[in-house]
């Protein structure tokens, strides 16, 4: 690894890191608006031209917010919870690719972070990460709802990163790699359709999963106000409050990445192929996609009851993943790739 | 169970294109409706003079406890109100004020009106209580404010001759 690639890997994590806090910042104004839409509003307009600048306004009003921390809290964990949340969000999307090289001044520069060979491990090893975050924050309050919140995050983690990780596993069998750049460039070849043929289920439970592996609307036990106040972050404030609803919205853009990255072509597109720099566009539509979906759900969905969660996980998602696999593995091995 | 998920997703999604109701509050004002209970007016009758007699049912009837009243005497040199007093001093604590128009009530020569301002905001808690001056009605001619000099001898009937007796 010489210099020069240093560096470029720097400059692509630094841009990286900056479109995702960027992108956290806009995706809540995204989602206030398109809220608003869906629930006849017209959400905030009031902050610059259209509303442009509300996360910019509200970003500084968190900055100068009291920091609070409750006395017999667990100091240290306390404030090391949010980072904790944060850190998993923002560097899963490490192996996620936005396209292929690209000409760059001269030099042939790739327009992923990292291609490694083990990307789908990584990805579920990371995302699972988060949830000590979540679990320590709750513990760590000295609150009883925060303690809940923690407990019921955990406990969904569990059950539904299972179904979660079972959707991984047919893109894997299909692309006979666990590279994600390979998942991406087997659905260039075969094509989506044949891709989605071969794993009828996977896009559906993802999507259902995601939500819950992100504690979105109708999965949002840990902090179903009505029961838990704000559940695991009940006792946080000023910028740590902002770490934890960073880390959320960071997931939110990290888990419809790599859903459109395994089952939705990822920076796949028309002409992509002889154009490399579209990638990233058509990337970042689907994302876009993805996360109106996302809202869209929360817009119309009630919060399901928690032992409903927990049956939905475990008595439906869970065999609709092993059958899921079971399609993918034997329609692979019969009719092959 | 599906189709359900599907209507109800659809409905969502069919309010988007929905105009919305939020109506702009500062820029655009809803009016409010006709019994509406705001801020508090002291009305004048069409040559000026105060309604308001500075009789206190309105204190009395106030549950709240939020009107002080005090009342002084009507000179024909300076007349305020027609009949023999008025007040002197009118004030509504409207942190105290619950709005419920008991005082609208009970006043007999209809002074006091709940009117249909509902923009107070204060940044000081005395700036609260609202004084005369700021309740009273404004006159739309200078010469109607009181006190008025007027000839001896007409306005000694502090309340009004019904129009319907038996109103």
């Amino acid at each position: 690894m010489n210099a020069a690639l240093i560096i470029e890997s720097a400059i692509k994590s630094i841009l990286l890191l900056l479109v995702l806090t960027g992108g956290f910042a806009y995706v809540t104004f995204y989602e206030r608006k398109v809220l608003a839409r869906l629930q006849v509003r017209i959400g905030p307009n009031r902050a610059g031209p259209g509303g442009w600048l509300q996360p910019v306004a509200d970003g500084i009003k968190l900055i100068f917010k009291e920091e609070l921390i409750p006395e017999n809290a667990n100091k240290i964990i306390f404030v090391l919870a949010p980072v904790i949340t944060v850190i998993p969000a923002l560097v899963v999307t490490a192996v996620i690719p936005w396209g292929e090289t690209i000409n760059l001044f001269g030099r042939e520069v790739a327009l992923y972070l990292a291609d490694i060979n083990v990307g789908i491990l990584y990805l579920t090893a990371i995302t699972s990460i988060a949830v000590y975050g979540i679990t320590l924050a709750g513990w760590s309050s000295n609150n009883k709802y925060a303690m809940l919140g923690g407990l019921r995050a955990s406990a969904q983690m569990i059950s539904y990163e299972l179904a979660l990780g079972l959707t991984f596993v047919s893109p894997i069998i299909i692309a006979g790699s666990m590279s994600v750049l390979d998942i991406v460039r087997t659905q260039a070849e075969i094509g989506l359709f044949k891709w989605i043929l071969y794993q009828p289920l996977a896009p559906f439970i993802f999507l259902i999963a995601s939500l819950a592996e992100v504690n979105r609307a109708p999965f949002d036990m840990p902090e179903a106000e009505q029961e838990l106040t704000a559940g695991y972050h009940t006792e946080y404030s000023g910028m740590k409050f902002a770490l934890f609803f960073m880390a959320e919205y960071i997931k939110m853009i990290a888990v419809s990445a790599i859903g459109a990255t395994l089952f939705f072509g990822g920076f796949l597109g028309p002409f992509v192929d002889r154009l490399p720099w579209l990638g990233p566009i058509y990337l970042f539509i689907k994302v876009v996609i993805l996360l109106f979906g996302m809202i869209w759900v929360r817009a119309t969905l009630p919060r399901i009851r928690y032992d409903r969660l927990m049956a939905f996980g475990w008595k439906i998602l869970l065999p609709l993943g092993l059958l899921n696999v079971f399609i993918s593995a034997t329609a692979t091995l019969i009719f092959g790739v | 169970m599906l189709r359900e998920f599907a209507r109800g997703l659809w409905t969502t999604f069919r309010s988007m294109f929905e105009k919305p109701v939020t109506i702009q509050y500062p820029e655009v004002k809803r009016p409010v409706r006709k019994r509406f209970k705001g801020r508090h007016v002291l009305k004048r009758y069409e040559n000026g003079l105060e309604k308001c007699i500075g009789c206190s049912l309105c204190a009395a009837a106030c549950p709240a406890d939020a009107i002080f009243v005090e009342s002084a005497e009507n000179t024909d040199e300076a007349r305020y109100s027609p009949g023999e007093r008025y007040a002197s001093t009118y004030e509504i604590n409207m942190l105290r004020c619950i709005y419920c128009g008991y005082c609208e009530d009970a006043c007999p020569t209809e002074a006091i009106v709940l009117g249909d301002n509902y923009e107070l905001s204060f940044t000081d808690r005395r700036q609260a209580v609202y004084t005369k001056e700021l309740l009273l009605e404004p006159v739309s001619d200078p010469s109607k404010t009181t006190p008025q000099q007027t000839p001896p001898g007409i306005f000694t009937r502090s309340i009004p001759v019904m129009q319907d007796d038996v109103d």
